[in-house]
């Protein structure tokens, strides 16, 4: 029955989908962020570094628990995120974006040479911290790695109890609030600083769950391997409409997919460049976003 | 005697405000010029600050032509190093393969100079009408993503020459079926090297003095304040008749221009030019520069550019920690400038206000 399929087109297919989950895991953070701050926080991808020396300090360093690695790179992840809005961002808050967007850039900068310094400019080689075994499926034909079996699962129980978090809890709620009007939402007696720190928070523990994933599947490690997948995961979160959480899903997974299969088939170099450019023509079509509301500019 | 100082004083009073203020950007980049160039020859500049002079000169025009799309027309451009990029290589091309045919160096290096603004500017076009209808970070995102597509696409490009013409391949150096005595100019990912190596210093600061100017009486004619006016309030410029699109795309293939001649005076400073340089870090590097020079200043852009430039290179005795101390200062001058209450900080303690105060406070004594 399956024998007609191509066997490797479906393997490329499921990576794809793998490597588009932890896109839109990171996409999270930054549409999140965006929606509730109105800041690009380029030092995203950057906490997707610190995340996976901080497991692989506690696996390969320490000897322990990979699990154990990943619930307190969680934990420091999410401390550094408040730390950066609270220093860097939270004296900026009513300056121009621009210049918040350089100080992200100074941020950036400061985690990569910190962890240049620390670890030193050899790239690591991460260990995998998913201990669930390759399933075989059609006679052996097709491999999906334990990688891919938790992934794609695990992010879209994020999505979901990230989407009721905001639609039914409290604080969620507050969230919708300040990135609706930040004015009246201190009128309605929401702590704006509170909700921004909490929004930091979680996009900075998002980012320590998807350094597992990606590092387990990529396991090249090094203080700029954070850079290139922030960016995509940006341009994810802008493809499926910048802050709106099923955007940021569908944009993550579409250009996951897009990726491995142009490396696949058409050339390894290009990869890049054809996601840039189909996400060029996305926006020229639907300049908000595939989900993206459309905003009346009022006169 | 006395009265010839004061009839000086007032005519030079008298001169327009602007004009005042770029003759002292101008005549600070000539004094700078003098100063370096005796200490060259007088030996008495160190050869890392020596190597650095060209750069200085290319980041400036970098700096000088991104403020006119972000400090004048208002757009954040995340990919302005593409523009370089192709200024770079269109000019080494045209350099590498002239090398023989035209042996006057500056008619070749003016030609390189102008092809590679040329071919920038006509990508700046290109890409302006594309993306310029989206706004803010949309508009930001897709200059990003075309910057990131020239890089890569130019990293697979393999171009070579021989007695029928030009070839072009975008697999490897042997698909170009070069007959013997061909020579392959664009190697892929090693991009083109032994460019000659025809930028010097004098050359760099009178393209900075020229794109300044080309800059400044924009900004001062008629389609400058148009410009202007979109980027204070788009609705009511275009309410007035300012034709926004033609302005936009006008102020953008300038400044993509502009760029290009950086990019041919970069490429002919080094060795080897790749497009792997000219990726979204060198883009967000000239934006520091324009954001830290203050938008819109653009002899602030050129300070910035200077000073961003060497600053790296004098850290170097603190080694690993330079790029940190960097990332710092960066942060740190960020929230010093812009940070609400630290403007509030430097109102209320300026020297101005500790005079003034000083003087209340002796007139009542």
């Amino acid at each position: 029955m399956l024998a007609g399929v191509d066997m490797s087109f479906i393997t490329y297919l499921l990576n794809g989908i793998s490597l588009g989950s932890v896109y839109s895991i990171i996409a999270l953070g930054y549409t999140m962020v965006y929606g509730i701050a109105k800041m690009l926080n380029f030092a995203h991808g950057d906490v997707i570094m610190v995340g996976g020396y901080i497991i692989f300090t506690i696996m390969s360093t320490l000897g322990l628990n990979p699990i154990l690695g990943v619930l307190i790179a969680i934990i420091l992840c999410t401390l550094l995120g408040m730390t950066i809005e609270r220093i860097a961002y939270k004296p900026l808050r009513r300056a121009p974006s621009l210049a918040v967007l350089i100080t992200a850039i100074g941020v950036s900068y400061l985690l990569q040479n910190l962890a240049l310094l620390i670890f030193g400019a050899e790239a690591k080689s991460f260990t995998s911290v998913i201990p669930v075994k390759p399933l075989s499926l059609a006679g052996g034909r097709l491999s999906i790695s334990g990688e891919t079996l938790v992934t794609i699962p695990l992010c879209i129980l994020i999505m979901t109890s990230l989407t009721i978090f905001i639609k039914k809890s409290k604080i969620g709620r507050g969230m919708v609030a300040v990135s609706e009007d930040k004015d009246a939402a201190v009128l309605m007696g929401i702590n704006v600083n509170k909700t921004i720190a909490i929004t930091f928070a979680i996009g900075s523990a998002l980012a320590a769950v998807a350094s597992a994933l990606m590092f387990s599947t990529y396991t090249n490690l090094s203080s700029t391997s954070g850079a290139m997948p922030g960016i995509k995961a940006f341009v994810a979160a802008v493809f499926g409409g910048i802050g709106s959480i099923p955007g940021a899903m569908i944009g993550g997974i579409l250009l996951g997919v897009i990726e491995i299969l142009s490396r696949a088939y058409i050339s390894t170099q290009l990869a890049d460049a054809i996601v840039f450019l189909i996400l060029i023509i996305v926006l020229l079509v639907k300049p908000t976003g595939i989900l993206g509301k459309k905003i009346q500019e009022k006169v | 005697m006395k009265n010839q100082v004061l009839n000086l004083k007032t005519r030079v009073m008298n001169i327009n405000k602007s004009t005042r203020s770029n003759a002292v950007t101008i005549g600070g980049i000539l004094i700078a010029y003098v100063v370096c160039t005796a200490l060259i020859n007088s030996g008495n500049m160190s050869n890392l600050l020596r190597n650095l002079l060209v750069a200085m000169c290319y980041y400036s025009i970098m700096a000088v032509s991104l403020n006119l799309t972000v400090g004048i027309l208002g757009q954040l451009s995340l990919g302005h190093a593409g523009f370089m990029c192709i200024g770079a290589f269109t000019g080494a091309f045209f350099s590498k393969i002239t090398v023989n045919t035209i042996n006057n160096t500056f008619i070749r290096f003016t030609l390189a100079i102008l092809i590679g603004a040329v071919a920038a500017g006509l990508f700046g076009i290109f890409i302006g009408v594309v993306v310029l209808r989206l706004k803010g970070d949309y508009l930001a995102i897709v200059t990003l993503a075309f910057g990131e597509i020239i890089k890569n696409v130019l990293n697979v490009f393999y171009i070579g020459y021989d007695s029928k013409g030009i070839h072009f391949s975008m697999k490897d150096t042997a698909s170009l079926n070069l007959e013997e005595g061909g020579m392959v100019v664009v190697k892929g990912a090693q991009g083109i090297s032994g460019t000659p190596r025809n930028s010097t210093f004098t050359i760099g600061v009178i393209l900075l003095i020229i794109t300044y100017l080309i800059i400044v009486n924009l900004v001062n004619s008629r389609s400058g304040r148009a410009i202007m006016a979109i980027r204070d309030n788009h609705i009511a410029a275009e309410s007035v008749g300012i034709d926004i699109t033609k302005y936009k795309i006008l102020a953008f293939s300038i400044s993509a221009a502009l760029a290009g001649v950086a990019g041919v005076l970069y490429s002919h400073n080094i060795a080897t030019v790749q497009s792997t340089k000219f990726g979204y870090n060198t883009s967000i590097l000239i934006l520091v520069f324009v954001v830290l020079g203050g938008m819109g200043n653009l002899r602030g852009s050129i300070i910035a550019a200077i000073i961003l430039t060497v600053l790296p290179e004098y850290l170097r005795f603190m080694q690993d920690y330079r790029m940190l101390i960097y990332a710092i200062v960066l942060i740190v001058m960020m929230i010093f400038n812009w940070g609400p209450a630290c403007i509030n900080w430097r109102k209320n303690h300026s020297l101005k206000d500790l005079t003034k105060k000083l003087m209340k406070a002796k007139k009542e004594a």
